[in-house]
């Protein structure tokens, strides 16, 4: 029994999950357990957005040491004008929308792998260069651009169901699927190859060069659908939408047990990490602290966290 | 299978292409820097002068600070998310308690420096991911920064202003502070005795442990330093701007993760150049506003045109080295 | 040449237990002043084990060790270098990033001060002279720079420097893997003038023909115990192979393969090396062993990825006619994906196969590496065991079977028994030979002489080309030697 709880204890993700419990408990006892539903439900439909571009950034840090996709936010930002500006408010038009918004990420991804392929550039270089260019284009295309969702979009967005967002519940099985995907497809037990070794991969007849690439057009995409997805939430596209993804993504991976050096990948921990942020953020509302207070408080729950689970056991 | 052998030793082809290799890898900043400038030059040729470079890189000075920071936790194998932030909240220190109340002023900013030597150990100790940590602790840097100024405002001591305001003759103050900035990395990182360990923790941790040393001192140090030029970079910078802003040094992370790897530095393996790490900077600050002003670039493309640059350069260095390295 | 005197180290006893596997299970071992000691035996028989507690960086147990006749009873790495004791490992242990000169440094903490570097430089360069002559080497090189021979011959040479402690005690793990023939002479040559001058050293290696060319007494263990301790001219190698237990020696021999008249099956690979002058090429029929030889480092790898490449859709002007896989030499470089299981590592090379739809089967996986574990012989209690749990050579077997279990007819292996034990290399090469007889084709770059009896047909490699084509029947190691040292005509 002791070893059973031993074992379940330490797995990494289990601690985002409980942080997340204990973060929600904290702000209950707060407002004496009025809006505790509310709470997990607008939770929930948060956390979303971050979990979607998080498993995008998931299999690309799990490539190896160096990866990282540094374009979401500008991605994020490009894709949403897109998306609304094919949507045009029709209803009609709403999967015309999404695959263009879809497409616009693939095309950020491939410009992406481009650049770290043919100029050799360091992942890290290459999606930020590839930032500054996509938010130029999402500034002087989307200037003056006020276009609303389509409403049915909008409200698609918002439904729920007994109080579980529906996204909530397309995207945990999005996850699921992403957790097979990683753990059961030739593609995913690459990408985990590639991460602990490279070279080893590459003798071990693992096409590389087609592995990155996938991975680096995957998180456009789905930097893209959460782009749409945004616009739809929040009714209204704009460059800044993202902005808050791209450190939001990075640590959820990580908090959520993926490894920063490759080759292990976590994917429950993505949504135990990302309900755990969203959590914290209510919190500290609820309490009513000032910006100030809330990010020093942030930050450092963030860094206790980290060190509670500790690192890579060598 | 022993062997009885009488023959001559093989041929010595490695210092021949060892040290073309070599020369190749430590031009190519300065081939980079040399290329902007000749932009800069070809548009503008008043540019090129004495007013010309002390405006133009005034920026220059903190960018570069900033940049040598980071080098030294990428020398660890780390990376500091957090060093933009920092640096926002040391100019907001040094515009109201520095200003006000010096001794307050410097032991916070000393403070600092030990935290970022504890930070260090935490991650040394606890085998914790550096991203992670800064990225954490990068909130935290602005939260405190908005906590003491929640708005633009403060002003920098006047020996601040002073130092950053000296015009020496011939050479302008920003080309010579970064000569400087450069000799004291170059030297303390690459010329003594205690920098190879240093850089060793970051090439073969396991050997440097076996060999007797502490890692846990060599990260403390490796973050000490960091501190400490996120310290001067900050201050610099006050001491252009005059005034502080808890924003301010947002741009400062990925531009000094950018100005390393120009620099010829790599993530790994404790692969970096101080002095092409200050080249990168100043590239890079030239490359920010000053070329993209003489090319009449319109607003909206501006920040386009700062990746775009960005990849010109790396491109150009991929070109040049032409080396098959295994990304 | 055996200088009776007095006892330089003793270990009396000596146990150590890592959860239920008794690495050292009561070890008595002495080492006399000025002798150079052997050690051999089969990976985990306990040799790593027993230099760890030498050299401070594992306790043992129970037992006490004796140095120079005072107990120790607190003994670490620094108390170890404190009495002259130093060890050269089998994974280098240089900073890559750091000039030769400044790795002297890291060793030497007393090397600071104003001149430092050139103290260092010198102290590392005179050694290098001392024992490689010729070397090539410069003190401001990065190691990085370096190819892998050079390496190993400041890694030998930087253990020999003396700054502070005198030097008493060398222990050398496998230092010949990675030096071609002739560094590895001077290497030798150099431990017998340093063992006569009063040096004490031990010596770990496979290659049982070194241990008994040099050392002046040997120590065979096996599951943890030392099972034979005697002068070296008391042994032959068919007599270590015996003490080292577990193999027939017989089996040695290499077994003639099904004849092969050369030609008469179906051309799998042709290729010509890039710096070939001449016509000269490879040639690899279906069924073959053909050997790689040469001098360490003098383009066989090269070749052999060349190959690799080719085969998954690169261009170049070789042909290969089927599909190829590679064993690696390097494991922890090229071969091994730390984070997984036995069975992952060993599949991975057939993911395509081992689905069943979409998705990759368990099962299949599971049968595939229980398979090959009876096969090959891989020492495990459980395949889904994390890789590194193994040993070097049962890793090593690991590799193996993830190019055998896989579809491909060609198998290229870049020298994969470096610094394998000798059981493992007999199981491997009868299995090797069996599946040439099936039909499978074998490019083996290999730096033993002994493996390339194992061979149909062997290409001798200098300087990048081919120097020597040689059938099995004019295969001998005098032509092969002479061979490695002529230039390309």
């Amino acid at each position: 029994m002791m070893s059973a709880i031993g074992r379940i204890a330490a797995k990494p993700w289990i601690w985002s999950f409980a942080g997340a419990l204990l973060v929600w408990l904290a702000a209950i006892v707060f407002t004496r357990g009025y809006g505790a539903g509310g709470m997990l439900t607008a939770a929930l439909s948060l956390a979303v957005f971050t979990v979607v571009v998080g498993v995008g950034q998931m299999f690309v840090i799990t490539l190896g040491p160096g990866n990282v996709d540094l374009s979401l936010p500008a991605n994020i930002g490009l894709a949403s004008a897109v998306a609304m500006t094919v949507m045009d408010g029709d209803d009609g038009r709403v999967a015309l929308g999404l695959l263009a918004a879809l497409g616009c990420g693939f095309a950020v991804g491939v410009v992406n792998y481009l650049l770290i392929r043919a100029l050799r550039i360091p992942p890290i270089i290459a999606t930020l260069s590839a930032s500054f260019v996509i938010q130029s284009i999402d500034i002087s295309y989307g200037r003056g651009l006020q276009i609303k969702p389509p409403p049915g979009f909008a409200d698609f967005t918002n439904i729920q169901l007994l109080g579980i967002p529906i996204l909530a519940i397309l995207t945990v099985a999005f996850t699921a699927g992403a957790g097979v995907v990683l753990h059961r497809t030739v593609y995913g037990r690459s990408v985990l190859a590639i991460g602990q070794n490279m070279r080893a991969a590459r003798l071990a007849g693992i096409r590389v060069g087609w592995i990155r690439f996938a991975t680096y057009a995957l998180s456009g995409t789905l930097g893209g659908l959460d782009g749409a997805l945004l616009a739809g939430y929040f009714r209204g596209a704009n460059v800044d939408i993202g902005n808050e993804y791209l450190l939001a993504s990075i640590a959820v991976v990580v908090i959520g047990g993926t490894s920063v050096a490759g080759g292990k990948a976590n994917v429950p921990g993505i949504w135990g990490a990302a309900l755990f942020l969203v959590l914290l953020l209510t919190m500290l509302n609820t309490f009513g602290v000032s910006a100030g207070v809330r990010l020093v408080l942030t930050g450092l729950i963030i860094v206790a966290v980290i060190t509670a689970a500790g690192g890579q056991k060598t | 299978m022993t062997i009885p052998v009488a023959a001559s030793a093989p041929a010595a082809h490695g210092p021949d292409r060892i040290e073309l290799r070599r020369l190749l890898r430590a031009l190519l900043p300065a081939l980079s820097l040399a290329l902007v400038l000749m932009a800069i030059a070809w548009l503008n040729p008043r540019a090129i002068s004495y007013f010309g470079f002390t405006l133009m890189l005034n920026l220059a000075i903190p960018i570069a600070l900033a940049t040598i920071a980071q080098m030294f936790v990428i020398a660890g194998n780390d990376l500091d998310l957090s060093i933009g932030a920092f640096v926002g909240f040391v100019g907001c220190v040094a515009a109201t308690w520095l200003r006000e109340t010096p001794l307050v002023g410097i032991l916070v900013l000393l403070g600092c420096i030990a935290v970022y030597a504890a930070l260090g150990a935490l991650i040394h100790l606890r085998n914790l991911p550096s991203i992670v940590v800064t990225l954490g602790m990068s909130f935290v840097w602005q939260g405190l920064a908005i906590l003491l100024l929640p708005k633009p405002g403060g002003k920098a001591p006047d020996w601040l202003l002073a130092i950053m305001g000296v015009k020496p003759p011939v050479v302008p103050f920003p080309i010579l502070a970064a000569l400087v900035i450069a000799a004291v990395a170059y030297v303390g990182l690459m010329r003594t005795s205690y920098g190879a360990i240093l850089r060793g923790s970051g090439g073969n941790a396991v050997a440097i442990g076996r060999a007797g040393w502490s890692l846990l001192k060599a990260k403390m140090a490796l973050f000490a330093c960091t501190g400490l030029f996120g310290v001067l970079s900050g201050l610099a910078l006050i001491g252009i701007t005059t005034s502080a802003d808890a924003n301010i040094g947002n741009g400062y992370t990925l531009l000094s993760i950018a100005g390393v790897i120009l620099g010829g530095g790599e993530f790994v393996g404790g692969r970096v150049s101080p002095i092409g790490a200050v080249i990168g900077a100043l590239t890079l600050a030239l490359a920010a506003s000053p070329l993209l002003t003489f090319m009449h670039i319109p607003p909206d493309w501006q920040v386009a045109a700062n990746g775009a640059i960005l990849i010109v350069v790396l491109a150009a260095r991929v070109l040049i080295s032409r080396k098959d390295v295994e990304r | 040449m055996i200088v009776a005197g007095p006892k330089l180290v003793e270990l009396d006893g000596v146990e150590k237990h890592f959860g239920a596997v008794r690495a050292l299970d009561g070890v008595d071992l002495m080492v006399g002043r000025g002798e150079c000691l052997g050690l051999v035996g089969h990976n985990g028989a306990g040799k790593s084990t027993l230099m760890h507690i030498l050299t401070g960086t594992a306790s043992p147990d129970r037992g006490r060790m004796i140095f120079a006749g005072s107990e120790q009873a607190a003994y670490s790495p620094a108390q170890a270098k404190r009495l002259g004791v130093r060890c050269v490992f089998q994974e280098l242990s240089l900073c890559p990033n750091l000039t030769v000169a400044e790795n002297a440094r890291v060793f030497h903490p007393g090397l600071s001060g104003f001149n430092w570097r050139r103290k260092a430089g010198r102290l590392i360069i005179d050694r290098l002279d001392a024992i490689f002559p010729g070397h090539g080497v410069g003190a401001s090189d990065l190691v990085q720079d370096l190819p892998i021979g050079r390496r190993q011959m400041v890694e030998v040479a930087r253990a020999f420097t003396v700054t502070d402690e005198p030097v008493r005690l060398v222990i050398l793990d496998e230092p010949t893997s990675s030096l071609d023939a002739h560094s590895a002479r001077q290497l030798l040559d150099f431990m017998r003038r340093v063992v006569a001058d009063g040096v004490s050293c031990i010596f770990i290696s496979h290659l049982l023909g070194e241990v008994l060319d040099i050392c002046d007494r040997i120590v065979v263990m096996r599951d943890g115990k030392t099972v034979a301790d005697a002068e070296a001219s008391s042994f032959d190698r068919d007599g270590l192979v015996a003490a080292m237990g577990g193999v027939d020696a017989h089996v040695r021999d290499a077994r003639a393969g099904a004849a092969h008249v050369r030609g008469q099956s179906p051309l799998r690979v042709r290729a010509r090396p890039m710096r070939q002058a001449g016509a000269v090429e490879l040639v690899a029929h279906e069924g073959e062993v053909i050997g790689l030889a040469g001098l360490a480092g003098h383009g066989q790898t090269d070749l052999l990825l060349a190959i690799y490449a080719r085969a998954l859709g690169g261009r170049g002007d070789l042909d290969v006619t089927a599909t190829v896989a590679l064993v690696a030499g390097d494991r922890q470089a090229d071969g091994i994906f730390p984070l997984w299981s036995i069975a992952e590592n060993i599949g991975v090379r057939s993911l395509a196969r081992l689905r069943r739809g979409l998705l990759l089967s368990p099962r299949r996986e599971d049968a595939l590496a229980n398979f090959w574990r009876g096969k090959i012989g891989i020492r495990t209690p459980d395949v889904h065991d994390n890789i590194l749990s193994l040993s070097g050579g049962n890793q090593q077997k690991v590799l193996f079977a993830r190019a055998l279990g896989s579809d491909a007819r060609i198998v290229l292996m870049d020298d994969p028994m470096r610094g394998v034990d000798v059981g493992t290399k007999l199981e491997v090469y009868d299995l090797i030979r069996e599946e040439a007889d099936s039909g499978r084709t074998f490019l083996w770059y290999t730096t033993e002489a002994d493996e390339l009896k194992q061979c149909d047909h062997v290409y001798v490699f200098r300087n990048g080309s081919i120097v020597a084509d040689l059938t099995r029947d004019e295969l001998t190691e005098e032509k092969v030697i002479q061979s490695s040292f002529e230039e390309a005509s």
